[in-house]
């Protein structure tokens, strides 16, 4: 008999890997769970989430109207301008009900649906307390079912041979040793690379400095370069990813959900030259705001300036950095050190081509400019009633897509289509297999949940037909 | 004073900081008043931070929830941080602020020193009383170890600057969070009912609370059920025992199936109970949690209350017994006495900031 550590070894400790690790358990396996983050940063990004995108065919008590697989998978085969796998992205929408009811028996609670500030209310089922508290849920009940947590242990190698894992090399940070450890199965739920700034760098070049991170520190992408290495089947390209301007104070990792900004379709928003650059009111914010990360990231040095003025102050979300506000333009050229006749320019071309319309804000209205080289579409305003205010924005990353291929039982495939055996994949990490660009609010959790209990039930399988 | 004013402000600018995160967050709403205040604002104001801070039960959900809390650099810890505008709120607004601040600080020593100095008082005037009187039995009537003009003046007097001072503080408080609101007597007795019912120290659901440990659960409520209408049945039991003798003419002791002792006996079990329980339960409590600043109250608090309500009960029992009754006579007056005077100053006085919030609260609601 050879000798394991357990029949379950998960690697990761977001909400991919906890989906997994109970099913597994539920399935009478002995689960251990590797997270490489200390216990107060545990769960990735998974942390930093809010909801997670359901279809259902009638109101539920979480999520109001209804919204069929059709409707959803139009959504997200609309975002991704048709780059996506239908059979694996229907796959994931027809189980998404049962995952609000799983969540829910395994202590996971949800917001009401007609909670006030809430418009996603029909699509998307939102946390009561957000991801940590999903995530202090499903600790909790792995801790109840005799899961082990290891923290601070990072898988750091794996090994294939043929077509079955053999081992893993894993990182006791604690007492920084290295060692090898070898389970019946194994499941991947590591993340992206998208914490990892030399791989940013390597895909994106210098502009990669000038990043942030939207969440975890700990997603350095080591079991994505193992499985590169090990001849895993890869999707995607390292450039894929889902980017989205926010407050260029925010910090580098970790800012989450707060360093949002809410304004730019309000104002205009200017590059370090002081120029414009793209068609602010395109559509609604929350419809572009993926696409303005890329736009910033490919203005000189990386920065961007979203300038309004006391007009349309109440017209957004409150955010954590308080905007820089000047009395005039100058001023304002002043604070944000930028050439002021130029910026005096820009906002006088502006001004003078807004067509007058009836400005509001909730649908695409008639304010517009007309006869400049850049439009504005929609809610264009002069912008002229001092105080003027204005957020620099730079690009930050929510999660990369490059990813590893999985069959619908979560197997991992190979280059050459042979498929792992007790080898699993599931969450960001596979994301890929279904998105490899745009994407759909709460889709990521979706994903990760579906695929997390999958993973999680075909490696107790495994283990059962062999007999173990 | 300057080190403790700038102090002030770094607590109430910290306190501002967490709830301009959480405006832009918005995951814990739902879980009690505090987010839904907040996001009818844009920004804060010292005195929306003083509304907020008393709008909170300390249970430590938000804590857990918070992808922002310690070790994040952003170190949003609403629990603990608005303890500590809530122990700023009570000496802010109180009548004699300076006496309150001098408590505050000190809030466990002065309660029992205060105590203590009344005890030996009250002794130095029962064997002012007595001296001549070799070994008399008093026969269960308490009025012979203290005589009745003493205990009646004393305490009315002491219970009419107490409540006095309650009041202003109240009214000082309730002044600064309403601006501009008409009152409306619904909202007026729907925050005294959430208050009343503990309405948000249930949870989301009445699936109770992370206090004092990471894990849910209705306990604390129990415990502060136990301690509050503990405590109101002892008061009630107290009037009502002026009302027998003052007009009924019946002097105690009361039989036990009598009103006042009924409610005497009651309410003392069950303080004993809430304010042991919740002593434990503040042992327990995850230390990330606590306020420091409110530490010191919080116990003093529980502690006297406990010390009155245990010392009632034992005078109940030994009343009999001449020696032990003299001694429990004299220190359950000191304890109660003791317990009036700082209640303008001390947490007793949060159930009051609790109903001033909790009114703001509806009056808000209804006006949205
Ligand atoms: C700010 C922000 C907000 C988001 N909001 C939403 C939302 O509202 N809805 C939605 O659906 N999606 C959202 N997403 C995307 C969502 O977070 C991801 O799709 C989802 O969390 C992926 O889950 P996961 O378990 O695969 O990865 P993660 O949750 O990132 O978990 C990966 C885990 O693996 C650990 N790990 C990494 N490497 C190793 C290693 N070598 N050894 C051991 N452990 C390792 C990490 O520490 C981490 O615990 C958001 C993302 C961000 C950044
Ligand atoms: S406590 Fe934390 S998670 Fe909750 S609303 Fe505030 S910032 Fe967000
Ligand atoms: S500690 Fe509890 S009562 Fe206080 S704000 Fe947080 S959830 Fe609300």
């Amino acid at each position: 008999m050879e000798d394991f550590s357990c029949d379950v070894l998960i690697i990761g400790g977001g909400n991919a890997a906890l989906c997994a690790a109970l099913c597994a358990r539920e399935n009478h396996q002995n689960v251990i769970v590797l997270e490489t983050s200390p216990k107060d940063w545990r769960g990735g990004n998974s942390q930093h989430t809010r909801n997670l995108r359901s279809m259902h065919i009638q109101p539920t008590d979480v999520l109001s109207d209804s919204y069929s697989e059709d409707e959803f998978w139009e959504d997200v085969w609309r975002v991704s301008g048709g780059e996506t796998n239908e059979e694996y992205a229907r796959f994931v929408i027809s189980q998404t009900p049962q995952i609000i009811q799983w969540a829910k028996s395994h202590g996971v609670r949800f917001q009401p649906s007609l909670g006030g500030t809430l418009q996603l209310g029909r699509t998307n089922a939102f946390f009561l307390g957000g991801g940590k508290a999903l995530l202090n849920a499903y600790y909790k009940r792995a801790e109840q079912l005799g899961i082990k947590i290891f923290y601070e242990h990072e898988a750091i190698d794996l090994h294939i041979q043929e077509d079955e894992c053999k081992y893993i090399l894993v990182k006791d940070k604690i007492v920084n040793k290295v060692s090898q450890w070898r389970a019946k199965t194994y499941i991947v739920a590591s993340g992206g690379f998208e914490s990892n700034l030399d791989w940013l760098k390597e895909a994106w070049g210098q502009k990669a400095d000038n990043f942030l991170i939207r969440g975890t520190k700990y997603n350095q992408g080591l079991m994505l370069k193992a499985l590169i290495k090990e001849g895993a089947k890869i999707l995607g390209s390292p450039t894929q990813g889902h980017m989205v301007a926010i407050d260029a104070r925010a910090p580098k990792y970790d800012g989450g959900i707060v360093s949002r900004v809410d304004c730019v379709s309000l104002g205009i928003v200017v590059n370090k030259n002081a120029k414009r650059f793209y068609d602010e009111g395109e559509d609604f914010w929350p419809k572009r705001y993926a696409i303005w990360g890329r736009l910033v990231a490919n203005q000189p040095e990386e920065i961007a300036y979203s300038i309004t003025d006391s007009k349309v102050l109440d017209k957004y979300m409150p955010s954590l950095f308080p905007p820089i506000i000047a009395e005039s333009i100058s001023d304002l050229a002043k604070k944000l050190k930028l050439d002021e006749i130029i910026l005096k320019q820009t906002l006088n071309d502006y001004n003078q081509k807004v067509v007058a319309g009836n400005f509001n804000h909730t649908i695409l209205d008639d304010c517009k400019t007309k006869g400049l080289e850049i439009e504005k579409t929609h809610w264009a305003q002069k912008i002229d009633t001092p105080p003027f205010y204005c957020y620099p924005l730079r690009p930050g990353i929510t999660f990369t897509y490059l990813g590893v291929g999985v069959t619908k039982q979560a197997e991992v495939i190979k280059q050459n289509g042979e498929v792992c055996k007790n080898l699993f994949a599931a969450g960001e990490i596979m994301a890929g297999n279904i998105l490899s660009k745009g994407y759909v609010a709460g889709f990521g959790m979706s994903i990760g949940s579906v695929f997390g209990r999958i993973a999680g039930i075909s490696a107790a399988n495994f283990n059962t037909k062999r007999g173990w | 004073m300057e080190a403790n004013i700038q102090n002030e402000q770094e607590i109430y600018e910290l306190a501002k900081q967490s709830c301009t995160i959480c405006n832009s967050c918005r995951y814990c709403e739902g879980f009690c008043a505090v987010f839904p205040a907040m996001e009818s604002r844009r920004d804060f104001k010292y005195q929306d931070i003083d509304y907020l801070a008393n709008l909170c039960h300390q249970c430590g959900e938000c804590f857990y929830a918070c992808q922002y809390a310690p070790p994040h650099e952003f170190n949003v810890n609403i629990p603990s941080q608005f303890g500590d505008i809530r122990a700023i709120t009570y000496e802010k607004f109180a009548f004699g602020a300076k006496f309150g601040k001098f408590f505050n600080k000190n809030g466990f020593f002065a309660s029992s020193v205060l105590m203590l100095c009344i005890f030996v008082l009250f002794l130095l005037v029962f064997y002012w009383n007595h001296w001549n009187l070799s070994r008399i039995s008093y026969k269960g009537n308490f009025y012979e170890v203290l005589p009745y003009e003493v205990m009646v003046g004393v305490f009315s007097v002491v219970g009419i600057l107490v409540l006095g001072s309650i009041a202003i503080g109240f009214m000082n408080f309730f002044s600064s969070l309403k601006e501009k609101e008409k009152i409306n007597l619904i909202c007026v007795f729907q925050g005294i009912f959430d208050a009343l019912s503990l309405k948000y120290l249930g949870g989301y659901h009445h699936e109770g609370c992370t206090y004092s440990q990471n894990s849910r659960s209705n306990t604390r409520k129990y415990f502060h059920h136990f301690a509050f209408y503990g405590f109101l049945f002892c008061f009630v039991a107290t009037c009502l025992g002026g009302f027998y003798d003052h007009f009924l003419h019946q002097s105690a002791p009361y039989a036990f199936l009598s009103a006042p002792k009924l409610f005497g006996t009651f309410g003392g079990i069950f303080l004993c109970i809430g304010t042991l329980g919740l002593f434990v339960l503040k042992l327990k409590m995850d230390k990330r949690l606590k306020s420091l600043k409110s530490m010191g109250m919080d116990y003093a608090f529980i502690f006297s209350l406990f010390i009155v309500s245990l010392s009632g009960l034992c005078l109940m029992l030994l009343r009999k017994n001449d020696g032990a009754m003299v001694f429990l006579v004299l220190f359950h007056l000191s304890a109660v006495l003791a317990l009036f005077l700082i209640m303008p100053y001390g947490k007793f006085i949060h159930g009051f900031y609790r109903i001033a919030a909790l009114i703001k609260y509806a009056l808000e609601t209804k006006k949205s």
